[in-house]
């Protein structure tokens, strides 16, 4: 049987993990495709080759196609997210010099307080704090935002972006003071010495969505066929990943050289749910630390297309209504249901709720009867109700 | 009409001049090359540039969309060419392997002569990069042939030119090239010895 090509783009990331399963372990064969894994150095270039239609689908942070469907990048063909492909993987990293400080004052380094972790920065923050971030739309702006918003630190920090491969030497050179990155790039900087962890992602969202598979409006609808195999491709690597025991194979195939080209033992750390917080080897167990599947993970909640547009459109001065509904647009609910519902995924009965409501996973209704969700609250205790739920 | 400020993003010195090279061929620019990713900003915002031009490959490209974003009205602001300008070009600057981020407002016949001539440059990397890779496969089949010929002569007691003749035969024979031929023939000496 001839394999249909196609030509995914990836950042090389942890979460980039389920196309890279789904092109190594036979998913993507079994649906008869061949996928062209290509290795892309930034967000921006991911957009423009996707954009410019050099290849046909992206590992893409969530918040980016909402920026392009709210016209903040270059004038593309509309981007469509139709799956998300990770939850969690984010850490807060701080310097080696403010960790000192931290530690003098008696913080613990317990990596899942926010405010605890926040309290003990600010005590040391003289002035300003600089934060690095992988992109200017990314999960981790708007952890970092949402951690910080209302602190003492509220009116003293700025956002900057940092690649992520070079957050470490940001770091290092006192570019930046602390940074928000997906793994296993926090914890290189931990392993450098140059910083040490103060908080899991998830411990600011208990499901911030990472990364989503992102296609162009034109693929999505135009080659309908090959992009429900695709998703069932991705849909059953990324399944395969949340099994507990594939994990060190996992890391191992991550870290391979044409991948991330790092030693497993650093990617294992987020994968296997044990981080090192400090170069002194401080081990923190954080269950669920990036989720690839499990409690719904891949279903791309048209909520938190608008829950996203409205952080962007307060900060562009957009309008919040319109931005919203342009975002959630893209947040192709309807084609997850249609392509996927035959590989097997539980389907939930709304496309949108109420993001922060759910303290602990909760069971909804859904087409098989009912389907676990997993915790979604903010630590803020934030609810947040997108327009027109339940459509 | 004052010369345009120019910022190269470019960590690789010799095509850091090239590219040089081939802007100041198209005009007279004031023209910097920033090769630290650090501090990319901050170097960046100092210069104050009209144009700012990365490889689109280059892992630094997402600190200049930020620059491009985030710019309030006290400061200068950085629009990205790439934006809603001329379509094609910016497919045939993207599709050279170069971006280029130009500062709101400035008109595109100055920015057009500037962006042909980055797209040639690149290009011409471009071609290099494919030179020295076809030049390197054709090195490794003459290094295959000669052993292949060896161990032809070796097998056979025939001298080396008729070894060359028995590979060119079988390769018409078969249709097939002289160094896949070669590359069998070697593979299976390994195995057989």
């Amino acid at each position: 049987m001839s394999l249909t090509p196609l030509r995914l783009g990836y950042v090389p990331l942890t979460d980039a993990a389920p196309l890279i399963v789904a092109a190594e372990l036979g998913f993507a064969a079994e649906e008869g495709l061949s996928l062209d894994l290509i290795r892309l150095q930034s967000w921006a270039q991911s957009r423009d080759m996707l954009g410019l239609g050099a290849i046909d689908a992206a590992h893409m942070l969530v918040p980016l196609p909402i920026a392009q469907a709210l016209r903040l990048g270059p004038d593309y063909p509309r981007f469509e997210l139709v799956m998300v492909l990770s939850v969690g993987g984010q850490a807060i990293a701080v310097s080696a010099a403010l960790a000192e400080a931290m530690r003098a004052g008696g913080h613990g380094f317990g990596f899942g307080d926010p405010v605890a972790a926040r309290q003990a920065l600010a005590a040391v923050v003289p002035g300003m704090l600089r934060v690095g971030v992988p992109f200017p739309f990314s999960t981790q702006a708007e952890l970092v935002r949402r951690w910080l918003a209302g602190s003492d630190l509220d009116r003293r920090f700025s956002i900057h972006t940092v690649p992520p491969p070079l957050m470490a030497d940001a770091l290092a050179t006192g570019e930046v003071d602390a940074f928000c990155v997906g793994e296993p790039w926090a914890s290189y900087a931990v392993e450098r010495g140059v910083g040490a962890l103060v908080l899991a992602g998830r411990s600011i969202w208990a499901s911030p969505p990472e990364k989503g598979l992102v296609l162009t409006r034109d693929f999505a609808e135009g080659r309908p066929e090959e992009t429900g195999r695709l998703m069932r491709a991705v849909w059953r690597a990324c399944r395969w990943l949340d099994v507990p025991e594939n994990r060190t194979t996992a890391a191992e195939i991550l870290s391979r050289a044409e991948y991330l080209n790092l030693p497993p033992e650093l990617s294992e750390r987020g994968l296997m749910d044990r981080l090192h917080v400090s170069a002194q080897g401080e081990v923190r167990q954080y269950p669920g630390f990036i989720r690839f599947h499990a409690g719904a993970a891949n279903f791309p909640w048209r909520s938190l297309a608008a829950l996203y547009a409205r952080r962007i459109a307060g900060l562009h001065g957009l309008d919040e209504a319109t931005a919203m509904e342009a975002a959630m647009a893209c947040f192709r609910t309807d084609l997850y249901r249609q392509h996927l519902r035959s590989a097997g995924a539980d389907l939930p009965g709304a496309s949108a709720k109420i993001e922060g409501a759910m303290a602990h996973p909760t069971a909804v209704a859904s087409e098989k009867g009912q389907m676990i969700l997993g915790s979604d609250a903010f630590f803020d205790g934030e609810t947040f109700e997108p327009p027109f739920v339940g459509r | 009409m004052k010369p345009l400020a120019i910022i190269v993003v470019e960590p690789d010195r010799e095509r850091a001049l090239r590219i040089v090279d081939g802007l100041r061929a198209s005009g007279d620019h004031e023209i910097t090359v920033i090769s630290e990713a650090t501090g990319l900003a901050r170097r960046i915002a100092e210069h104050n540039p009209d144009i700012v031009l990365i490889d689109v490959a280059d892992p630094s490209r997402d600190v200049l969309e930020d620059l491009a974003l985030v710019s309030g009205p006290m400061e200068r602001p950085v629009a990205m060419f790439v934006d809603r300008s001329d379509e094609q070009m910016t497919r045939a600057a993207i599709e050279a392997g170069v971006s280029a981020y130009v500062v709101d407002g400035l008109q595109p016949d100055r920015i057009k002569p500037i962006l042909d001539a980055a797209i040639a440059r690149f290009h011409m990397f471009h071609k290099m990069r494919a030179e020295l890779a076809a030049t390197k496969a054709a090195l490794e089949e003459r290094k295959i042939i000669d052993r292949a010929k060896a161990i032809l002569m070796k097998a056979r007691g025939i001298d080396e030119e008729a070894a060359y003749a028995l590979l060119r035969k079988t390769a018409m024979d078969q249709n097939r090239r002289m160094a896949d031929i070669a590359q069998q023939l070697v593979m299976a000496a390994g195995l057989l010895t």
